[in-house]
């Protein structure tokens, strides 16, 4: 991914405080490379809004630098920067037309009236909203209103575009339908795109990389299914997708693998991702789909004693809610087999894991 | 089964018309049973609202009609002078004197209504339009004899002014039961005795002036307050809650004192030897007093200051609900903070402005009392002289002209405002 010509935006050292106290950002260092599509994901109050708004210029780095092309952005006002920006409610003009709207970036660049029209006839074509043009947003749904607002702000052929959680007020089915939308403008138009979100979900669907957010820090910046599958803290296994923590303490380590003695004594041997030594604490993670169940006389050897506290039928598969060394809410996904019927609550089983599967991080305060 | 099918295709087409009547039956039913649950309900938000509604039928649309009557019902002088009125149509060729029969109505309703002490009310009406006619007329009944071969020469000895075709013309136009003589007198109009509509001469032509002038000063005190209230509302809009509160405080603390103080604190004020002219000199900026007060801009300072709370008021609660996003759309979007302003802030604030205009203005017209305290002779609007026409000379004909007048002006103006802004688009609060 990290080509060899300079990156489009770099932000190089960037903290953000407001009143002088709380940190906001702490030391942000990110570049963005040109055309690919990332998204800042992160709780809220994690500084992935402040880190956009200040590439947007609306706020401003209390130290640090952001450069743009290789060209510091310290004294360019948010006007000047060339960036088309996406808000959270859209934020469409009420006393324009639709297409008024969407040229209105071409009006304030002084472009001829025959390529406003032009340009802006051809950016709502391309979110379809071509024959809607003459109304006021006020008479357009959600959905619509968000089309507009992505054309406005593409129409100026921007050198970046920023969404503020552009889905937030959509409803889950909308919502899943204009991320793949917005990815297939991004595909196709080969523009930059950085995009802020809470929503994990949306983040994968989306994105070529994710900087992870929290506490103003990046946890992890990869690409989706590096997240998914190597999470480099507790955190970010927490936070994208699902996840079964169990405490331990570390054993032994023995290149990339690490014995763990868990709290009911049992032990386990994981993958070392983010380990200080043997004696250290650390919670192990685990994929509700990567455990395997066995019974009790054949099982293998990495494998933990289980008993299941209820089974959740969910069509494609059952999510089986087991106790595990100590954890009542151990969750597993089991996929309908035919040779294979779903245990019932109160069986005593075997989970077992690949030390892959099973991944030794950073311990959480229980 | 086949005899099943036939007869139930036999029997299609009469089932659905005997439904479709009871259909319609069940459907009126239905509608009356709505409308009688209904009308206990209508009866009921009649009820409350029928005292308010009496009250302004009472206090407003009653006043408007009777003054609107006032101004074309002229019943002055037929009621001391029937025998006058009656006469006066027998007078045809008005570029000549009136024929006898006239002058001989004339005289005895003078001897019977000075005996009946009524003619004062008659001189008076005959005065509004004739100049000195209540003294020739009063001189005149004083020196009537009883008996006279002519009327009219005896009449003509007395005074030339009954040898004049002016005087007839203003018995006629007095002689009722309407006239337009008012409402062309309040717009520097007369009738000549011969029914022509002429332009009143130049010393009597002021009302044309004075209207012009009461819309000229309450336009530009409309501007004054829009000039000066837009940054205030957008300060308060958006200032935190806590020092907004504070300052809107301050705003409607003009509200909560008496106009009459307020106006009364201005002459102290603005007066030669008054605070400001006083700190002007001191702080060096004048080298001696400037007249601030008894001329034009007396009344705007004055005005203003009371008015201006009007146009804050509903320019901030637009200005409330205008999200600071937009701003910062336009921005990203590429446009610098004077055009952001200009295309995407203003035009939004249209609702507050013009409501807020509206009200300052429509009140400004009515203005009394601030002009007539602190303005000059040749700042004092519209309503000074209705009040004067009110109350000093008790001629409410032409007092009702001057407020009809100034009534059919004002919905004149708001019509074009409306045109151009739209009364839809106005936000009041």
């Amino acid at each position: 991914m990290a080509g060899t010509q300079a990156p489009l935006v770099a932000f190089e050292g960037v903290q953000k405080t407001y009143d002088g106290e709380t940190i906001v950002v702490k030391d942000l260092n990110l570049d963005i490379e040109k055309g690919e599509f990332l998204t800042m994901l992160g709780p809220s109050g994690s500084g992935k809004t402040t880190s956009l708004m200040m590439l947007a210029g609306f706020e401003n780095p209390t130290h640090g630098d952001i450069r743009l092309g290789g060209r510091s952005l310290k004294d360019t006002p948010p006007h000047k920067r060339d960036i088309g920006m996406v808000f959270q409610n859209y934020a469409l003009f009420p006393h324009m037309t639709v297409e008024e709207n969407v040229a209105f970036p071409l009006k304030v660049r002084k472009a001829s009236k025959s390529e406003q029209v032009d340009r802006a006839r051809k950016a709502l074509d391309m979110v379809q909203l071509g024959g809607l043009g003459k109304r006021r947003p006020g008479q357009l749904s959600g959905g619509q209103q968000q089309r507009v607002a992505l054309a406005r702000a593409l129409v100026f052929e921007p050198q970046i575009v920023l969404m503020d959680e552009p889905l937030g007020a959509l409803d889950k089915q909308l919502r899943e339908h204009m991320q793949l939308e917005i990815k297939h403008i991004h595909e196709s138009l080969g523009v930059t795109v950085v995009y802020v979100t809470h929503d994990q979900s949306e983040a994968l669907t989306m994105s070529d990389r994710i900087a992870v957010f929290n506490d103003g820090i990046i946890q992890q910046l990869d690409s989706p299914s590096g997240l998914y599958e190597s999470p480099q803290n507790s955190f970010v296994a927490h936070f994208i997708g699902e996840n079964n923590i169990l405490n331990g303490t570390v054993e032994s380590i023995d290149g990339g693998e690490c014995a763990v003695r868990l709290e009911n004594g049992e032990r386990i041997i994981a993958q070392a991702v983010n380990v200080d030594g043997p004696g250290s604490r650390t919670s192990l993670s685990f994929r509700p789909e990567r455990v395997e169940i066995e019974d009790v006389e054949d099982h293998h050897d990495n494998a933990l004693k289980a008993r299941v506290a209820e089974t959740i039928y969910m069509g494609d598969h059952v999510r089986i809610r087991m106790n595990v060394a100590g954890n009542d809410d151990f969750m597993v996904k089991m996929r309908f087999r035919s040779n294979r019927r779903p245990p019932a609550a109160g069986e005593e089983m075997y989970v077992s894991f690949a030390p892959k599967d099973c991944l030794a991080l950073d311990p959480v305060a229980a | 089964m086949p005899s099943d099918l036939a007869l139930s295709q036999a029997a299609r087409p009469q089932q659905p018309q005997a439904d479709r009547a009871a259909e319609r039956a069940e459907r009126a039913q239905l509608k009356s049973r709505l409308r009688r649950a209904e009308r206990m309900k209508q009866l009921k938000a009649f009820g409350l609202i029928a005292p308010l509604l009496l009250f302004l039928l009472i206090t407003f649309v009653v006043p408007i009609a009777d003054m609107m009557l006032r101004s074309v019902h002229d019943t002055d002088l037929s009621e001391v002078w029937p025998r006058t009125t009656a006469a006066i149509e027998q007078w045809e060729d008005r570029t000549q004197l009136p024929p006898e029969p006239v002058y001989a109505a004339i005289a005895q309703d003078m001897k019977d209504s000075r005996a009946n002490r009524t003619i004062a009310q008659a001189a008076r009406r005959l005065n509004y339009d004739a100049n000195g006619a209540r003294t020739f007329v009063m001189g005149t009944a004083r020196r009537l004899p009883d008996t006279a071969e002519s009327w009219k020469s005896t009449m003509i000895d007395i005074d030339e002014a009954w040898g004049e075709i002016d005087t007839f013309g203003a018995i006629a136009r007095a002689s009722g039961p309407f006239t337009s003589f008012y409402l062309l007198n309040a717009i520097d109009l007369e009738k000549t005795a011969t029914g022509e509509i002429v332009s009143a001469p130049e010393q009597e032509a002021v009302y044309v002036d004075i209207f012009t002038r009461t819309f000229v000063i309450s336009m530009t005190v409309t501007l004054i307050c829009a000039l000066l209230g837009f940054p205030v509302a957008y300060l308060l809009a958006n200032l935190p809650p806590k020092i907004a509160n504070v300052m809107m405080i301050l705003v409607l603390l003009p509200f909560w004192t008496s106009l009459l103080v307020r106006t009364a604190a201005w002459v102290v004020l603005l007066q030669e030897q008054g605070l400001v002219n006083d700190a002007l000199i001191f702080t060096g900026i004048l080298d001696e007093p400037v007249r601030l007060i008894y001329n034009r801009i007396g009344v705007y300072i004055a005005m203003v200051h009371i008015l201006l709370p009007f146009m804050i008021l509903p320019l901030y609660s637009v200005m409330k609900g205008i999200k600071p996003v937009y701003m910062k759309a336009a921005t990203s979007l590429g446009a610098p903070p004077t055009t952001a302003f200009l295309r995407v802030y203003l035009p939004q604030t249209i609702p507050g402005l013009s409501a807020g205009g509206l009200l300052v203005f429509i009140i400004s017209i009515g203005y009394y009392i601030t002009p007539a305290l602190v303005g000059g002779a040749a700042d004092q609007m519209i309503s000074y002289f209705i009040a004067f026409y009110t109350s000093d000379t008790v001629n409410w004909g032409m007092a009702s002209a001057l407020g009809a007048v100034l009534l059919v002006a004002t919905m004149i103006l708001y019509g074009v405002y409306n045109r151009l802004i739209g009364a839809d688009k106005m936000r009041l609060g």
